[in-house]
């Protein structure tokens, strides 16, 4: 398989002077196109600050970050936030939706930011999407009004509807109860065999880790596993 | 843009309650503006036509020609009179000028006169007088004395005369009864009390006789021309504009009111900019609450802004977001300000009515379009350190609270 995503010696420390906290400690990874990996580690082991700089959505202190080829450390703000928009899904621990809109205008959301309006193209895929996650009768439904494991499986519709490369997901199953949990991780399983899409989930769930074919597995700021 | 503004509505109608509130604000704002605007404008309206209203807007005086010096071959000056110098100047050619000057566009109504001083004389008493001939049928052009009459008619005949009810009091006259009335040159006419006015303009009331301009020629001895010619306006306010053409046109020293009106213009300015304070303090409330009230927003929706900027909306669309709601909230306010401020108004009087002791509100000066602009670039402006701060939120931090 063709490398994703390959991270080398990255340093993460926050705060400076005596303050300073390193949190990666050089820690070097790679996926490949159409991995399903689960993310291993106690708290603070850096689990969460890894899945923020693969997302873009942080910088390291030192280290390298290629994806598709792109050296990410390099790339501006304004070329972060587009590679972000076309190529990664995030998928968070509290769904996270933007409580406002509708479950489709939350999953179009991706696309509609970047055509800059709602596009039928988008609505299409958005309500395809939806249905496929069993939110067919929800479409038009407040997100506000939705129960938890509905929000979740909003989540991962609003994080494929870019059809990205990598999905991140941190604790997506954290927050829900064990058949929602089931539910959403099947969801999962299902779009990364027949789609090929990338997922690295964090999880500390041993039965959610199950779902993925590779553990890797995080200690002190360094892949231990 | 669309997508933008799309979110920024959606925003606003997501709390209707704190929206309909920050509207209402900015509506009061708008309606103070357009209040103050309307009165402001009103009253000085209401000064000018008190003031300037049955005055000459633009007049137009013969020049006293200066009596040539005579020179001695010597080089010496000599002191010298020559007979005719008191004799009235007059504007020879105004049968040329008057239409001319009528068809100049602004120009209401063009009155020719011939005027000087006179005594009017009843029986033993007797009064001086200011006498003005003018055309019959054009006795109303620059003053309203069809308005202002109390007895009789405005009508002048060949050989009538009107008065101001003062001096006929004065003279104990009334309607029909006939009276001398002797120029400064010696002339003397038998004239009939044709009307008696009352203007409240003591000196008009008190010491002015109207004739006709055919009695006012034998009279003053002008058997040709005319000795001034005032123009009423439609907009006493062009004056200065329209003055300058009529000069250009005919050649004549034609002088605003405005000359000599610099202490009424100053109260006037002094008025305006008065007004101009208070509708500046009404829009920097406005853009305070607007600003303030987004700030708020910004800091309640900072998860959502972090989720947004994650999904990949850039720092620019964060942006446009929150200066769209700044935008949206300034013209919803600004229309209801400004249909409540008109509503309001239309109880007052037009400006035609105004009365003392009125407030002379005058609904056609209520800036309307430039409160509702003005409203709307403050809010846009006010939005702008929200949106900036909402752009700057790290998405990192925004999801985890």
């Amino acid at each position: 398989m063709s490398a994703l995503l390959e991270v080398r010696d990255l340093v993460k420390t926050y705060g400076s002077g005596e303050a300073a906290t390193r949190v990666l400690r050089g820690l070097s990874l790679r996926l490949d196109t159409g991995e399903m990996a689960a993310l291993l580690g106690p708290s603070g082991s850096g689990k969460s600050t890894l899945l923020t700089i693969l997302g873009t959505l942080m910088k390291p202190t030192s280290g390298s970050h290629v994806m598709l080829g792109q050296d990410l450390i390099a790339a501006g703000d304004r070329e972060l936030t587009a590679f972000r928009n076309l190529h990664i899904g995030f998928v968070f621990q509290f769904h996270n939706l933007l409580p406002d809109f509708t479950a489709l205008e939350n999953v179009i959301f991706p696309t509609s930011v970047r055509e800059g309006r709602e596009t039928p193209a988008a609505r299409e895929r958005g309500r395809d999407l939806l249905v496929r996650m069993g939110l067919g009768d929800r479409i038009d439904f407040p997100s506000a009004n939705l129960s938890g494991g509905q929000k979740q499986r909003v989540a991962v519709a609003r994080a494929l509807m870019n059809s990205p490369e990598l999905v991140l997901a941190d604790e997506p199953t954290g927050n829900l109860d064990r058949a929602s949990a089931m539910q959403v991780m099947e969801l999962i399983g299902q779009i990364n065999r027949e789609e090929g899409t990338t997922f690295l989930i964090s999880t500390h769930d041993e039965k959610i880790a199950g779902f993925c074919r590779r553990q890797i597995v995080v200690g002190d700021g360094l892949v231990t596993g | 843009m669309l997508y933008a503004l799309k979110i920024a509505a959606r925003y606003l109608t997501a709390n209707k309650g704190q929206t309909a509130l920050l509207v209402l604000g900015v509506a009061v704002g708008v309606f103070i503006f357009i209040f103050m605007s309307a009165l402001i404008g009103g009253l000085a309206e209401f000064i000018l036509s008190r003031t300037v209203g049955d005055m000459s807007h633009i007049t137009i005086q013969a020049e006293t020609v200066d009596p040539p010096l005579l020179i001695a071959p010597d080089g010496a000056v000599l002191v010298a009179s020559e007979r005719g110098e008191t004799r009235t100047a007059t504007l020879s050619q105004s049968a040329t000028w008057v239409p001319l000057i009528a068809a100049v566009p602004g120009v209401k109504a063009v009155s020719p006169q011939i005027s000087g001083a006179g005594l009017l004389a009843r029986g033993a008493q007797s009064a001086q007088v200011s006498v003005t001939g003018v055309e019959p049928g054009n006795e109303s052009a620059i003053l309203d004395l069809d308005g202002y009459m109390v007895e009789g008619s405005a009508r002048l005949a060949s050989d009538g005369i009107i008065l101001g009810q003062k001096l006929a009091d004065d003279l104990s006259l009334s309607l029909g009864q006939t009276l001398r009335l002797q120029s400064s040159d010696g002339a003397t006419i038998l004239l009939t009390l044709g009307g008696i006015f009352l203007t409240g303009n003591g000196a008009m009331d008190d010491g002015r006789a109207f004739v006709s301009l055919s009695t006012a020629r034998s009279l003053f001895d002008t058997p040709q021309g005319v000795t001034r010619i005032e123009i009423k306006l439609d907009d006493l306010n062009s004056a200065d504009d329209i003055a300058l053409r009529i000069r250009a046109l005919t050649g004549l020293d034609a002088v605003p009111w405005t000359d000599g009106a610099e202490q009424l213009m100053e109260a006037l300015d002094a008025q305006a900019q008065t007004g101009i304070f208070l509708k500046t303090f009404a829009l920097i409330t406005i853009v305070i609450g607007v600003a303030s009230a987004l700030l708020l927003s910004t800091y309640r929706r900072r998860p959502e802004i972090g989720i947004m900027r994650a999904m990949g909306a850039g720092r620019g669309f964060v942006v446009f977001v929150f200066v769209m709601q700044g935008g949206l909230v300034g013209l919803m306010g600004g229309l209801s300000g400004a249909v409540l401020g008109y509503l309001a108004l239309l109880p007052f009087p037009s400006r035609d009515e105004f009365r003392a002791g009125t407030l002379p509100m005058d609904i056609t000066q209520g800036s309307y379009g430039l409160a509702i602009l003005l409203t709307v670039i403050g809010a846009v402006l006010a939005s702008i350190l929200p949106a900036r701060s909402a752009a700057r939120v790290d998405p990192v931090t925004a999801i985890g609270q």
